[in-house]
């Protein structure tokens, strides 16, 4: 159960250009054990998309990968593609944001299903087929013989999203990395991804790597959360610790931008400025620009992480002065 | 509804796409008032026709069948006096602020070309116009000679907003203006929506599926089911105590933050259906977990149920009934 699945250490990504080097991570630390839902919250150019490619060696050139990512033990930094070839749907599976996109439109849901499944596992047609039906079961797609005979266009965005959760568990991944696989959908079919893949960490010990947006999707599916902010993690630790008393102060703030229903007439505060550009991001603490709070110190150097009860850590100047 | 005359009144209004599987009622007999400085939250799941009713409504596409009054005026027969009549009284930002700006146009001329097309505005009294209304919505001088590039997704947004401001509408259809953006900056552009509606006593037709952003920015709220109103009412009164089988199972289907209620997550069967073979009776019988017999055959008429509250429901739930 506790055995750690995913271990990013110190992980760096770059993208030198002529001008500017563009550091889109910058020295994260992620651990996803066994078993459970790491859920990666930060808003668009934070580094949490960058940070899942880095997990599958998917960086694009010129990117510079550097520190360690392991997946299962293997490390994954510095493979060859050959060498990542297994890894890539088999020990470890991605799940997009925009499931239209995500499959051929030429060929069945079938033929990709059973030609992902022959790729890391020593079946033949036949067998290939049952394990997709299997798989297509597990998701409660409805019929799933005639669902292998299928092309995209004739499916919903629901269904392609459920065949695309099947196809990557398919080949029994140590851990399933999720990229804002609901952000397209609507929200009742987001409610049912969100308890299809609960059910699946729950009757089948599944390991999920969730990367969202949207806090509330945190809140409803995942055990630990890492809130990212400029290619760096700010605050970590389990979803009720973090919810409850959130203590950095972009992680409070961000808390409070989310309007929240039922809460009658509220008054919505927001995060005044922008997310920096990643090319030059701000000395110190990154936050410290568009945070109430900062003082000098803050523009001059970067915080250390304060540990609170339980694994939770923020990193944050004025942790260190509260009483 | 609203007391006094309503600024825009919709009456019947439809949308048949004839395709070549069949027709499609895209929009099936639509009414609505929209009242003078009230905003009307439009919602429901993509493909329920709520686009299509923005759509219509602006003359982008021809309507099938029904009556637009604008402050009691109804709009003209043929298309030419309708686009006029529209044109001068509504306004869109659509939902992404990356393919709705020109990438070519400088921000100045983004914002010109409307003043100059409409209002014949020229030189300093142009220039002028346009530096307030980037004013309003929060952007200085500096940026007019900028391209939408060098613009992030929030600011791009109030260019749109400051586009649509730009005709004087007095009202404006927003097509899901935030669901493109960031958490913290779509709080920056429904803040601004909100005081400019202050400001210059606009009314807003906003649409979306987001109903937490629906109950910051909304009056009334009228729920789409494929083509259809299924439950309108005053936001409060609705989101607490919903009537319609379908609202309360979209009402329970949003996630929330807090991580000790994600067991009230409760998730609604199966799929809003194709409008090109849309059930017999009540469209949502098929999902509902209350239809019964008479659901399937015959189809609910919107009827009043309560103060300021039209349902379409056979067995609308009562608000004493808490769980399911």
């Amino acid at each position: 159960m506790s055995t750690p699945v995913l271990q990013i250490a110190g992980l760096r990504v770059e993208f030198p250009g002529l001008l500017r080097t563009v550091k889109a991570v910058r020295g994260i630390n992620l651990t996803v054990t066994g078993g459970t839902v790491m859920g990666l919250v930060g808003e668009s150019g934070s580094g949490k998309s960058m940070t899942a490619m880095a997990a599958l060696g998917l960086i694009p050139k010129p990117g510079v990968v550097h520190g360690s990512v392991k997946v299962d033990g293997f490390e994954v930094v510095g493979r060859r593609d050959a060498e990542l070839a297994p890894l890539r749907g088999g020990e470890a599976a991605m799940i997009f944001q925009n499931p239209m996109k995500a499959l051929n439109p030429f060929f069945t849901v079938g033929e990709q299903m059973t030609d992902a499944i022959r790729c890391h596992l020593p079946f033949d047609k036949k067998a290939a087929i049952k394990a997709a039906i299997a798989a297509l079961e597990s998701v409660h797609l409805p019929d799933p013989t005639f669902t292998l005979d299928k092309y995209p266009h004739q499916m919903s965005g629901g269904q392609i999203q459920r065949v695309m959760i099947a196809m990557a568990l398919a080949c029994q991944p140590k851990v399933l990395i999720a990229d804002e696989p609901t952000t397209a959908l609507d929200v009742t079919v987001q409610a049912q991804i969100i308890s299809l893949l609960r059910e699946l960490v729950a009757t089948q010990d599944r390991t999920i790597l969730f990367i969202t947006h949207d806090l509330g999707v945190v809140a409803s599916l995942c055990d630990n959360v890492a809130v990212m902010y400029a290619g760096e993690i700010v605050e970590t630790g389990s979803v009720v610790d973090v919810f409850a008393d959130p203590k950095h102060p972009y992680t409070q703030k961000l808390m409070n931008t989310v309007p929240r229903l039922g809460a009658g007439d509220q008054n919505l505060n927001f995060i005044p400025g922008q997310v920096p550009d990643m090319g030059f991001p701000p000395k110190g603490c990154a936050f410290h620009p568009r945070c109430d709070q900062a003082d000098d110190k803050c523009a001059a150097s970067a915080p250390d992480y304060m540990i609170f009860n339980n694994d939770h850590k923020a990193a944050c100047h004025r942790l260190d002065e509260a009483p | 509804m609203t007391s006094a005359a309503p600024l825009m009144s919709v009456e019947g209004l439809s949308k048949v796409f004839h395709t070549r599987h069949g027709d499609v009622n895209a929009v099936d007999g639509v009414s609505f008032d929209v009242g003078s400085g009230e905003t009307v939250a439009l919602v429901g799941e993509s493909g329920c026709g709520k686009s299509t009713v923005a759509m219509t409504l602006l003359g982008l596409e021809d309507r099938s069948d029904g009556i637009v009054r604008i402050n009691g005026v109804e709009d003209g027969a043929d298309e030419k006096s309708r686009q006029k009549h529209l044109g001068t009284n509504l306004s869109i930002v659509f939902q992404n602020p990356y393919a709705s700006l020109n990438p070519k146009m400088k921000i100045r001329d983004v914002i010109a070309e409307p003043l100059t097309t409409a209002f014949g505005l020229r030189g300093k009294a142009l220039n002028e116009r346009i530096i307030k209304l980037l004013a309003d919505v929060g952007l200085g001088p500096e940026h007019l000679k900028r391209y939408p590039h060098e613009f992030s997704g929030g600011q791009r947004q109030r260019i749109a907003i400051a586009r649509a401001l730009a005709l004087e509408p007095k009202l404006l259809i927003l097509d899901e203006p935030t669901a493109a953006l960031d958490v913290s900056v779509q709080a920056q552009v429904l803040k601004l929506l909100r005081d400019l509606q202050d400001e210059l006593g606009l009314s807003y037709l906003f649409i979306s599926h987001d109903l937490a952003t629906v109950e910051y920015l909304s009056r009334r709220v009228m729920v789409m089911y494929l083509g259809r109103i299924v439950e309108t009412g005053l936001v409060g009164d609705v989101f607490a105590n919903p009537a319609h089988p379908y609202t309360r199972a979209l009402l329970d289907s949003v996630p929330s933050i807090d991580p000790a209620l994600r067991d009230n997550l409760k998730t609604l069967a199966g799929e809003i259906p194709s409008p090109l073979n849309r059930p017999k009776g009540c469209a949502f019988a098929p999902r509902c977990y209350f239809a019964e017999d008479k659901c399937s055959q015959s189809s609910p008429n919107l009827e009043p149920a309560g103060q300021d509250r039209d349902v379409a429901c056979f067995y609308p739930i009562k608000s004493t009934e808490t769980e399911r």
